[in-house]
């Protein structure tokens, strides 16, 4: 037995209750709770500002007309406000990122995770995170810079606003966000599923397409879900390389706003607070909430139908 | 039993499978080299352009008319100052959440929403935060095109991220930690502060670089909210000579930061004002470059050390 | 398959034999120089301590340790009739892998319907005629007493039956392409005693169908349903013969000390 100590502990006479140590731990709770409580105030604050402003604006411009005019000239003194020129823009330039952002990341992710050698993931991996990180703004100036005198070799006749360029670029920009999010989804599937399709014979191609990919399907949805709200949010890309000009178009070589880029132009002008002018960048975005947030209720019921289930 | 096929046919139908097998790979390290090449071409591209334009004197000058003696002063003390509101308010507010959600919340419907409205925000473009700081925070509570709107805004749109970050890093915590903690009779938050949060302080912190680097490049919340894009001045600063020392003025004074000059330097059309946005590029670049370095090596370090 | 009786006796009564065989992870000597034979049409038990090596021993059978890096083997299993070497660097292991099936610890359905979790292993051969997928599932979950549970729900997902007829279910999968030798890697010790009942049953059934090799923890279960037993201890072969001898009466020391529960 060691030595008894000198010091000796006392401890409290009577088991019992301390009301201060009580009321610290409320107060703590408290503040974690309020602090949680945050995200969903900001929710709301959004709803409540987006919608307090359009319903103003809306009392100038009638939903039919918001929806079925073509022209989009707000800051003119013939003025249309019809959002079907931004929102081509908006789908043109963001179907051209994802036709090259999801092909890529997945080919990505499935290589990565169920082919590559374990060296090449764990430099691929930190390498496409660095991808991702870089501002958009930089992703802006390559696609006017670079990207679109690249193009001009081929189509002379591009323009130097176009949403060729802007799609493109912006697709490379959203690769490590699917590969990365498809990878971990793969990852997740546990080996014994794997072993089991390579005990019959199977070929890590077929494993990887036939019974990872199903068995992941619910994160690579999310994934999805999230390239493509990054490509339909996505502002700066679009406000540099594909021009400011509402343009109700689907040809790809033209130049036209987004409803990101319409919103920058405004914010670039000094439009007094309370006019038409600054009520629409709000109806814009709410035009934009309501894409993303459509798309991510789709994600949330395809994650509820298909969880996985391994 | 009869056999299904032959053993010709299996050969045959597994050199198919395997040219497949060599045909997938091949395409998975084009594509890996399509993002790796299209990162090459772009810092190069930058680097070529904008490297003759960094000097110290670019650093020490405000923006000007002439595009040679234009420099990223007021820039880069603007994204500093604004980084700090950000991180002031992001950090305890993230933290705290985080920790609620991970080791207090009850399994309640509300706990439920809180937890899906997280996902959600995340999912939110930057620019509607732009236009929520504009509404709120510019007008309604009266902070002006200021520094504080453009980093409360900013702080807004990283507490996903470091929420999340909390979240992992509490989780992967395992029980017997806090069931230790607990038998020695610490309350619940003598448990967290003691315990929890300590031994996931290097994933918080992964999160929070994550978090100010994506801030640090952010341009659309922020033009909304209107800043303005020449700016040929510094805000107050923090620091004074006088008592009490210490000074809030720089809060609500008006601001540049680094990816609004460059933005601006961008939509210019002569040559000369693209080459400094080539410069100011890089040296975003380099900036966010390092401090997503810093939070991967910070977790890779992490995931070698701590084995529980 | 050829008329069994114009097959000299010898070469049919082996299906595989395992000539001084060696297993490496790494600098890790897992199995060492074990000899060893498995009887055409019968069950064969491996049992062992934990950590002696027969899980490693059974994956050889069908290269499974190929998937992983830095494992290397040494020796031979011929595998009868042909009479190759099944380790031999030439000779691919997907093609082992489609002659011999292999039943997990744990049931691994794969996230799809019965039907094709069963029709898996024909797929992934080039199968594609409808005829002969349905006759070869039903077939296989017959032979895994399966078909009358599921034969209404045959394109519901597999994760909804129960953790025995989920088993069974990997069982039907193996069986459906007809393998040579079927290896068992502690079948049911993720199950429950009934269905672990059901699944020794139907191991007992596939004899005289099938080649099998099971690694069993459960020294009742290897009594229970195999022919011959193997005892392992730390990655070496101690004592192979008919179970009933290596039961009853074993020659080796170390043996009866397990077998008994002496052991350790």
């Amino acid at each position: 037995m060691a030595e008894e100590s000198r010091t000796k502990i006392t401890h409290a006479g009577k088991l019992g209750y301390s009301f201060r140590r009580h009321m610290h731990e409320r107060f703590i709770e408290t503040f974690l709770f309020l602090s949680a409580l945050l995200s969903i105030a900001i929710m709301l604050a959004i709803i409540v500002m987006l919608v307090k402003e359009s319903l103003v604006f809306f009392q100038h411009v009638s939903i039919w007309q918001f929806v079925t005019d073509t022209q989009w000239t707000p800051l003119f003194d013939d003025a249309h406000y019809g959002i079907m020129p931004l929102v081509s823009g908006t789908i043109v330039s963001s179907l051209i990122a994802l036709l090259v952002a999801l092909p890529l990341g997945t080919i990505i992710a499935i290589y990565l995770s169920e082919f590559a050698p374990f060296t090449v993931r764990e430099m691929a991996k930190p390498f496409l995170e660095l991808l991702g990180g870089v501002p958009t703004v930089v992703y802006g100036y390559f696609a006017l810079l670079f990207v679109t005198p690249l193009l001009q070799i081929i189509f002379p006749e591009l323009p130097g606003f176009n949403l060729l360029s802007a799609g493109l670029v912006m697709g490379i920009m959203i690769i490590p966000y699917v590969s990365s999010m498809t990878e971990d989804a793969m990852r997740a599937v546990p080996m014994n599923l794997r072993e089991g399709s390579y005990a019959m014979g199977a070929t890590r191609f077929q494993t990887a397409i036939r019974v990872v990919m199903p068995a992941a399907f619910s994160g690579i949805a999310a994934a999805y879900i999230l390239g493509i709200s990054r490509a339909v949010g996505e502002t700066m890309v679009v406000a540099i390389a594909a021009g400011m000009q509402p343009n109700l178009t689907w040809n790809p070589m033209e130049p036209a706003a987004t409803i990101t880029a319409y919103i920058v132009q405004v914010s670039l002008g000094d439009l007094p607070h309370g006019s038409i002018g600054y009520q629409t960048i709000f109806a814009a975005g709410l035009t934009l909430l309501l894409i993303t947030l459509l798309f991510n209720i789709i994600g949330h019921v395809l994650r509820k139908r298909y969880r996985e289930i391994y | 039993m009869k056999s299904v096929n032959n053993l010709e046919e299996i050969r045959k139908i597994i050199g198919l499978h395997k040219k497949w097998d060599l045909i997938f790979m091949i395409t998975g390290i084009v594509a890996l080299m399509i993002a790796v090449l299209t990162f090459m071409a772009l810092f190069a591209h930058m680097l070529i352009d904008g490297m003759p334009r960094l000097s110290w004197e670019f650093f020490t000058s405000f923006p000007s008319r002439r595009p040679e003696s234009a420099g990223i002063l007021s820039a880069w003390v603007g994204t500093t100052l604004v980084m700090l509101v950000t991180a002031f308010a992001a950090v305890p507010l993230g933290i705290g959440s985080g920790v609620y959600l991970e080791e207090y919340a009850p399994k309640n419907l509300l706990t439920e929403i809180i937890e899906i409205n997280v996902t959600n925000l995340a999912g939110v473009p930057s620019i509607i935060y732009g236009l929520l700081a504009l509404g709120l925070f510019v007008y309604q509570l009266g902070f002006g095109q200021s520094i504080l709107a453009a980093g409360l805004a900013l702080a807004l749109l990283i507490l996903p991220v470091v929420i999340v970050a909390t979240r992992e890093a509490i989780r992967s915590i395992p029980v017997s930690i806090r069931e230790g903690a607990y038998a020695l009779g610490a309350t619940k938050w003598q448990t967290v502060s003691d315990h929890l949060l300590p031994y996931s302080s290097a994933g918080i912190l992964t999160g929070i670089i994550i978090g100010l680097a994506r801030a640090i490049g952010e341009t659309a919340p922020i033009i909304t909210i209107g800043a303005l894009t020449f700016i040929a001045f510094l805000p107050p600063s923090p620091v004074k000579s006088e008592f009490p020392y210490l000074s809030i003025e720089w809060l609500t004074a008006p601001f540049t930061v680094m990816p609004i000059q460059m933005f601006n330097w961008v939509s210019r059309p002569e040559e000369a004002f693209q080459l400094n946005a080539a410069a100011a590029g890089l040296v975003l670049v380099v900036m966010t470059l390092a401090m997503n370095g810093l939070a991967i090596y910070l977790r890779y370090r992490m995931r070698k050390n701590i084995k529980w | 398959m050829q008329i069994n009786s114009e097959k000299p006796i010898e070469t049919i009564q082996y299906k595989s034999e395992v000539k001084n065989l060696s297993f490496y992870y790494g600098g890790f000597n897992a199995l060492k120089n074990i000899d060893m034979v498995l009887h055409d049409k019968r069950i064969t038990a491996l049992i062992g301590p934990s950590g002696c090596g027969k899980s490693t021993f059974l994956r050889c059978f069908n290269r499974m340790h190929d998937l992983y890096p830095g494992n290397r083997y040494e020796g031979e299993i011929i595998l009868h009739p042909d009479d190759v070497n099944i380790l031999a660097s030439n000779v691919d292991p997907i093609e082992v892998r489609m002659r011999i099936s292999m039943v997990f610890q744990k049931p691994n359905p794969f996230p799809k319907s019965i039907y094709e979790n069963v029709a898996y292993g024909l797929r992934v051969r080039g199968i594609k005629q409808r005829a002969i997928l349905d006759e070869k599932v039903e077939a296989a979950l017959r032979n895994s007493a399966l078909w009358d549970e599921v034969k209404d729900r045959l394109h519901h997902l597999a994760f909804n039956l129960s953790g025995g007829q989920q088993q069974r279910l990997c069982i039907a999968r193996a069986l459906a392409t007809d393998p040579e030798i079927l290896l068992f890697d502690e079948p049911t010790s993720a199950l429950d005693p009934i269905a672990t009942a059901s699944i020794e049953e139907l191991i007992t059934d596939l004899k005289n169908k099938v080649t099998i090799l099971i690694v069993t923890h459960n020294m009742q279960q290897a009594a229970r349903v195999s022919d011959y037993t193997a005892y392992m201890y730390l990655g070496e072969l101690i004592e192979f013969n008919v179970t009933d001898t290596i039961f009853i009466k074993p020659k080796n020391k170390q043996t009866e000390d397990y077998i008994t529960g002496r052991f350790g």
